[in-house]
């Protein structure tokens, strides 16, 4: 299977790419790790005149402390999600997620600043992000924002992106001592999309949960948050009733869509039973 | 609007001058910027060890080194490779590097029809450059992206756990 025709400029600025996407007419598309987009090109899902190769653009690369964050770059490759040490250190949630995502080849060209543009609700990063509180810059043709990952995700592949848009690079607050996290998801087979999965960041000192953030992923449209579970968890030492009542809460913020491979039902049983052991893993490391 | 507009969707049927090393030696070809690197490795350099099964990234028949990393050539246009260092497995059977993983598939009968060998083989050496001596757990992991239609995997995992050990003992595997 062939991608229908197009043209290809390599933009080694921001300015350059944004130019080059708006001369297109916005029938271009930005291209990262290519992971996503070069299979979606060859199934000619999508046929857009113009790539612009946005991997050559030094601004987008890098990870550093900024103050109380850790700025990733949109092109730090998933490899380097496990690979370098400040995300370790510092985003240790992102760490626990990357392996994961996909396969060795694949982490390997795969970009965060892709992932998260495309918003895949079955991907692992984007939901990372509502978990971990991030801001997403982005660069436009009207210059320079930052949305909160709350308010990124809108629907089905549908983000705060404006087309040209384009993500610069991704802000997480640093891990701080008093705060627990843990990951994990429910796949047929290693490497495939997750049936569900789900990541956690608590801010626990002494041990009770003054500040809590649960993630979903493949349980819906966007990747979702739980928030009434988050709710009836503040306060609590992870106690096993307390757990349960979390467990329960579920329902209430959950609701997956149809599908013939497995039924909602099906799906939310799982999320309970994942959601039950990533909270029992928390209270172990009391 | 300017003339970059109009003359986009002949640029797009032009053919683009690219350049790589590959295999070490400097060589240059002319490409459709929709041509994949397989496609140009395969059928304009006549590099036909690298295979092409799904071209969706989900077999890994299709497996190179891209400066150094192993990477699907199926998910990448040749034009974003240009000025890139690319081994194939031609290049790393020359070279020695995977002698001791080739004999060890061949000793082991972890091949049979070979369509899958050459992205297993350069899976197996990322692995083991990697992690000097993965479980078997990790092996299956490292391979979780290569299908093959014939083995069912156990000889390949018993090929690459026994060049793991005699690698790490700075021997060859028996
Ligand atoms: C076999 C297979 C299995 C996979 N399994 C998983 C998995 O388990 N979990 C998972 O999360 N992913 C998985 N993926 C997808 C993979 O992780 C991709 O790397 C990722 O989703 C997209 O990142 P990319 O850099 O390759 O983006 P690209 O494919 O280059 O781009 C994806 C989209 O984002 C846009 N884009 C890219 N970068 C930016 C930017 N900086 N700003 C604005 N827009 C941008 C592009 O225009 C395009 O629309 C899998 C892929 C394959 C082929
Ligand atoms: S041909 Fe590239 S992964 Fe199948
Ligand atoms: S040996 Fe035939 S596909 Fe693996």
């Amino acid at each position: 299977m062939k991608a229908r025709a197009f043209s290809y400029f390599r933009a080694a600025t921001i300015d350059q790419a944004l130019d080059a996407h708006a001369r297109a007419g916005d029938d271009a598309r930005y291209i990262a790790g290519g992971q996503s987009l070069v299979p979606a090109l060859s199934l000619r899902l999508q046929a857009p005149r113009l790539l612009v190769d946005i991997t050559h653009i030094d601004e987008l690369r890098g990870v550093r402390r900024e103050g109380g964050s850790l700025r990733i770059g949109a092109l730090t490759r998933h490899c380097e999600m496990l690979s370098e040490p400040l995300i370790a250190e510092f985003a240790p949630l992102l760490h626990a997620a990357a392996p994961f995502v996909a396969h060795p080849a694949i982490r390997n060209r795969g970009t965060f600043g892709g992932s998260v543009a495309l918003a895949d609700p079955a991907s692992e990063f984007p939901a990372m992000t509502l978990a971990l509180d991030a801001e997403i810059e982005i660069a436009g043709p009207s210059g320079r924002r930052r949305v909160k990952a709350d308010d990124f995700f809108i629907d089905l592949f549908e983000t705060a992106l404006q087309p040209g848009e384009l993500i610069t690079s991704i802000h997480v607050p640093l891990f701080k001592a008093d705060q627990r996290f843990a990951f994990d998801e429910l796949a047929r087979r290693r490497g495939d999309y997750a049936l569900v999965g789900c990541g956690i960041l608590a801010t626990c000192p002494g041990g009770r949960i003054e500040d809590i953030r649960i993630s979903f992923f493949s349980v819906g449209n966007t990747p979702t948050r739980v928030k009434g579970v988050e709710r009836t968890l503040i306060g609590s030492r992870l106690e096993a009733e307390r757990i349960t009542a979390a467990q329960g809460a579920l329902d209430g913020d959950l609701a997956p869509p149809d599908s013939d491979e497995v039924p909602p039902a099906m799906r939310l049983h799982l999320a309970r039973v994942l959601l039950g052991r990533l909270l029992g893993r928390l209270g172990e490391g009391a | 609007m300017s003339g970059f507009d109009e003359t986009l969707q002949d640029e797009a049927e032009a053919p683009v001058r690219v350049r790589f090393v590959v295999n070490g030696r400097k060589v240059a070809c002319e490409v459709a910027p929709r041509d994949t690197l397989v496609d140009c490795l395969r059928d304009k350099l006549e590099l036909t060890g690298t295979h092409a099964g799904c071209e969706m990234g989900a077999c890994g028949a299709c497996l190179v080194q891209l400066d150094g990393r192993a990477i699907h050539s199926c998910l990448i246009y040749a034009v974003q490779a240009d000025g890139a260092r690319i081994d194939t497995i031609e290049g790393l059977s020359e070279g020695g590097v995977l002698a001791d993983l080739q004999a060890e598939f061949h000793r082991r009968n972890a091949l049979q029809c070979g369509f899958c060998t050459p992205g297993m083989l350069i899976n197996a050496q990322e692995l083991l450059s990697r992690v000097a001596e993965p479980g078997r757990g990790e092996i299956r992991d490292a391979l979780s992206g290569n299908y093959c239609r014939c083995t069912g995997y156990e000889a390949i995992v018993d090929a690459i756990d026994a060049v793991a050990k005699a690698r790490s003992k700075g021997g060859v595997a028996t």
